[in-house]
């Protein structure tokens, strides 16, 4: 089984990091958690999202929450990109795949993936 | 739903938000039945709140005015022959032993029972989204337990949260191994 010794192993080397971090996170991603997007399958695409920001080496910019119903049920899972200056952009009717993009696109390379934003 | 687990990650937030400092997530699986438990010691129902609480048109969000979440919990339930029971303490009336509890059995041979689907993925996102609160969550099978106690991880963490990706990670790991404990018998 897998020991406390090894959960001893990461504090360690965390603690460090975490005072680091503090304050850099400029980046917020917000998935929507409510009865709707988790039944829209809200659950994976927040999982995808934070595996891939892990994956990308964003952990130390790009923080991953989540929220409660944002009032468009129908085009969950709602995925929203906070950044720092620049205007809120809403993804609609996410996937794992969608999200994986989104991370690498959006997340990463900076540019906003247009064909999963919501049209106004 | 189409799994019982997300039902599980839905009605959990209701503990989040009633100010739980601590939600008991209890899985039994013995026999013919599923019984789920989530307990909290939250703020609790006042008898009022109670009584309309399973009405899909009460609702604590702002945005709309219906509340899904523990009316298809009931739903789930009640479909596979089973039943829904919420018990609640009020914080005014009880200060000491405030909370709420929501029971919920399902009859798992019965052809409309969703099936309890990826209780690690719903642990992980839980504790992800709500790292200063804790959980106990524990899964009992015929033929062995699976569980934790993010206030154990909290004592050797020291501070480090426990949403941070490495941790999430660890969680999984000792679940995953936990169950394929189970599994090898």
């Amino acid at each position: 089984m897998k020991s406390l010794a090894e959960l001893q192993a990461i504090k360690e080397k965390m603690k460090n990091k975490v005072i680091l971090r503090e304050g850099t996170n400029d980046t917020r991603v917000v998935v929507g958690m409510a009865t709707c997007g988790i039944a829209a399958g809200a659950r994976p695409v927040l999982n995808a999202l934070v595996e891939e920001v892990n994956t990308l080496g964003l952990t130390d910019t790009v923080t991953v929450s989540q929220t409660g119903c944002i009032g468009i049920c129908e085009y969950e899972p709602v995925v929203e990109v906070f950044e720092a200056g620049k205007e809120k952009v809403t993804y609609v009717k996410m996937d794992p795949e969608k999200a994986k993009r989104v991370a690498k696109e959006h997340l990463k390379e900076g540019k906003v993936v247009t064909e999963f934003v919501i049209k106004a | 739903m189409k799994e019982l687990s997300l039902n599980i990650l839905d009605i959990t937030e209701n503990s989040v938000k009633a100010g739980a400092t601590l939600t008991e997530i209890i899985i039994e699986e013995l026999g013919d039945t599923i019984t789920l438990t989530i307990k909290d010691n939250g703020c609790g129902m006042t008898d009022e709140v109670l009584q309309t609480v399973l009405n899909p048109f009460y609702t604590t969000r702002t945005t709309r005015k219906v509340g899904m979440g523990l009316p298809l919990l009931k739903l789930a339930a009640e479909q596979t022959g089973g039943s829904l029971e919420i018990f609640s303490k009020h914080i005014d009336k009880y200060p000491n032993s405030h909370g709420t509890t929501v029971k919920a059995v399902f009859f798992k041979n019965h052809i409309d029972c969703a099936p309890l689907g990826d209780i690690v993925e719903t642990v992980k996102t839980i504790i992800q989204g709500h790292p200063d609160t804790d959980f106990f969550v524990f899964h009992k099978l015929e033929n062995g337990e699976v569980s934790l106690d993010t206030r154990e991880l909290r004592q050797v963490l020291e501070g480090v949260p426990l949403n941070t990706y490495e941790v999430i990670k660890w969680i999984e790991e000792c679940l995953k191994e936990q169950y394929s404990e189970i599994q090898k018998g």
